[in-house]
């Protein structure tokens, strides 16, 4: 298997639907001629010209309001939002519209649109535009929210979401394009909606996902050298939910500790732990332990910025916590 | 309509009460008047009627909880009849919230019920895990007796899997192998037991009884020949079950000698001395895990024959947990008759709010001397404890005389 970096598998993917369905088209902020600002279309405009990777105008509620409008004629709009902070400019389209439009008109219409969001910490850019708001996304029925942690799951996730005749938020973390691993030669298809085990273990569980899942793949090798199993349950999709391997992996260890990027209160962590204390509540052998971002606006500062967010030093100690 | 049963109130000072035993099941046909429940109060174990006829729907509080007043216990209605959820939930809250208090205060231990049912195996909260809860409940294994290494001594599941593996630090577990081969003595282990309500009642009241009544004593001996003499041709009357005992004679006597000293036949409170109208005299019965006083009511006014005859009647039902609420309200002056042990003579503790206790040892035949001649002669001596705030020596010194003329002139009891 060939060894890729995040930003090509997303690339690959977009470029074999487009290949594929020519119904597909991209839409976004300086997505064609300058190759996306993350380089992920770069190379696309050249290709697919400016009917089918389209710059806009920086105005998200206007790509969210146009590409709602080409999903319920027939097309399967790509929208791109620079970053995921700049989607509450577009609150409206996405949780009123694009969320509810197949439910209002009684299926009359199906939305087949992704929306790729850049969200996430660590660049230094500021506290407005570093936020990992996953949590609030998710909350919304009718809107599904895919975020990837490795190159194999993003390429395989993004293809099925193109395919999807549902919205579908896919959110990409602005630190992890240079992240390499390994992806299946060929086509293939990861489906939407199922949590996979990253890392068998048998001492506790660590239930993340996205950057989380790089942080905690890292503390795992820490607890490793102490002879601690951790086993990572990797949830991929925020909605639909899948708990059973999180239950099934809690079931085995009867301890867990949940990592996400954003912050603790009423965040994924909650969610999750709420989930394995009703459905699994005779397993429990420990309180579960949530590791999250610090609950201040994100500093600027690169020293504050990263006693913020959660470190693998953090998810060390939270293991070695719940494991007392 | 179903009707819902309360915790009944059985006295003016009556807080709450232990459901002991529930006597009818849920499904159980249950007419108005039938007894639904056992109770425990600070004073007694009393029977709870129902209230409705019809079948028993629900029960709200499960044996062995502490209720208190007015809060529903249980619901009566017609076989097949909604229970209306709003007053059940009402009363598992405030049960709740009871408990809750309880498990809080130290002092107040879970009684073991005085009935035949066993305590609950667990006598206060233990910190387990949810896992280790459950596997101790599928193994059978009290989490009490096991020793946590979680945080704050949480029990976890590899604490219970210990008992498995025999690695566990088990409470008061014996080692595999024995280090000493001579034998030691049986029942070397200090046991822990729970105190009854009753325990607990008498521990409080005779605490405040002792710690701030200023008691002082008076011992009197008292010539017993005429009275046994009496008792003797009166019993020759009496069918077995009703013979007249001695205690019998003496209540009575006590009775009309407090009918001449109403300031020993009283209360005190505040700067007021209330002296009773009523003659009530306490006779303390001996139970299982305490004692209880049963009252004989205006016993100056009482047959002899009457007053036996109830004393027989409420001591049976506080032997066997059954009192009622009547028999033991409204003591206005109490005995404590030791007789019975050859006791010589003994001081009680006043039972409050009363003013003053005798304490009767046994009736003997002694050695007397009667103009300058030795005589064997029945003597028995009684010592009274009385509350100097409400009375003196002289007062309580002149009211055993009286006591003697009645006792020592036992014809005058039947005048």
């Amino acid at each position: 298997m060939a060894k890729i970096t995040m930003r090509e598998a997303i690339s690959q993917a977009l470029m074999e639907e487009m290949d594929r369905d020519p119904a597909v088209f991209i839409m976004g902020e300086e997505v064609g001629v300058w190759g996306g600002t993350y380089a992920v279309t770069k190379g696309f405009y050249d290709k697919y010209g400016a009917d089918r990777v389209k710059d806009t105008p920086i105005a998200e509620n206007a790509i969210l309001g146009a590409a709602i409008g080409a999903a319920m004629v027939g097309q399967r709009p790509i929208a791109e939002l620079m970053t995921i902070n700049f989607a509450f400019s577009a609150m409206d389209y996405i949780v009123n519209q694009a969320a509810k439009l197949r439910y209002m008109f009684g299926g009359q219409f199906t939305l087949p649109l992704v929306i790729r969001a850049v969200g996430g910490g660590g660049r230094q850019l500021g506290a407005t535009h570093s936020q990992t708001p996953d949590a609030i996304f998710a909350h919304f029925p009718g809107l599904k929210v895919v975020s990837p942690g490795t190159p194999e799951d993003a390429k395989g996730l993004l293809k099925s979401a193109i395919r999807s005749n549902d919205p579908i938020l896919f959110i990409e973390h602005a630190t992890m394009y240079q992240v390499r691993g390994e992806v299946p030669e060929g086509e293939y298809l990861i489906p939407i909606g199922k949590s996979k085990v990253q890392r068998e273990g048998s001492d506790l569980t660590i239930v993340t996902y996205c950057k989380g899942l790089e942080l905690s793949m890292k503390a795992a090798d820490e607890l490793g050298k102490e002879g601690i199993q951790a086993e990572i349950v990797d949830l991929r999709t925020l909605r639909p939910l899948d708990m059973e391997p999180v239950l099934q992996s809690f079931k085995k260890t009867n301890r867990a500790i949940v990592v996400e990027e954003g912050w603790k209160s009423y965040g994924v962590g909650s969610e999750i732990v709420s989930r394995i204390y009703e459905e699994a509540f005779d397993y429990v052998d420990a309180p579960i332990i949530r590791v999250a971002q610090k609950e201040v606006p994100l500093p600027y500062n690169r020293t504050l910025e990263q006693a913020a967010l959660p470190q693998v030093t953090d998810i060390v100690a939270a293991a070695k916590e719940v494991l007392k | 309509m179903a009707e819902t049963i309360n915790m009944p109130k059985l006295g003016f000072d009556m807080a709450e009460g232990l459901l002991v035993r529930w006597v009818k099941q849920v499904g159980e046909n249950i007419n108005k008047g039938d007894v639904l429940a056992e109770i425990e109060t600070d004073k007694a174990t009393v029977e709870v009627e129902s209230s409705a006829s019809g079948v028993v729907l629900q029960h709200i509080v499960e044996q062995g909880t502490v209720v208190p007043v007015n809060a529903p216990i249980a619901v009566v209605g017609q076989a097949g009849e909604k229970v209306d959820a709003s007053n059940v939930e009402s009363g598992k809250k405030k049960e709740e919230k009871i408990a809750e208090e309880k498990s809080a205060a130290p002092t107040q231990p879970i009684p073991a019920p005085v009935a035949s049912t066993p305590a609950p195996a667990e006598s206060g909260p233990v910190k387990a895990s949810p896992l280790a809860k459950k596997i101790a409940r599928d193994n059978n294994i009290n989490l009490a007796s096991i020793q946590g290494t979680g945080p704050g001594g949480r029990i976890v599941r590899k604490d219970v899997e210990a008992v498995f593996t025999g690695q566990s630090s088990v409470i008061g577990k014996q080692p595999s192998a024995p280090l000493i081969t001579y034998q030691l003595p049986t029942s070397i282990e200090d046991k822990v037991i729970a105190t009854t309500k009753l325990r607990q009642a008498i521990g409080r009241r005779l605490v405040e009884s002792k710690t701030t009544i200023p008691h002082f004593y008076v011992t009197h001996e008292y010539k017993m020949d005429a009275l046994m003499e009496m008792r003797k041709q009166a019993n020759a009357f009496l069918p077995d079950n009703e013979k007249l005992s001695v205690n019998d004679f003496i209540v009575k006597a006590v009775a009309l000698a407090l009918k001449q000293f109403p300031n020993l036949n009283a209360t005190i409170k505040g700067n007021e001395i209330i002296q009773f109208g009523h003659v009530n005299v306490g006779v303390a019965v001996t139970v299982p895990g305490g004692l209880m006083t049963v009252v004989v009511k205006d016993a100056d006014v009482k047959p002899l024959r009457q007053i036996s005859g109830e004393i027989k009647a409420m001591a049976a039902r506080a032997r066997e947990g059954k009192v009622k609420p009547e028999d033991v309200e409204g003591s206005t002056f109490s005995t404590s008759n030791l007789g019975m042990y050859d006791v010589e003579e003994f001081i009680a503790i006043i039972n409050p709010p009363e003013a003053a206790i005798l304490a009767i040892g046994s009736a003997k035949e002694v050695p007397i001397v009667e103009n300058g001649q030795i005589k064997i002669g029945w003597r028995m001596k009684a010592t009274i404890s009385v509350d100097h705030r409400v009375s003196d020596g002289a007062e309580a010194a002149q009211f055993m005389q009286s006591l003697a003329e009645f006792l020592e002139n036992p014809v005058r009891m039947l005048v």
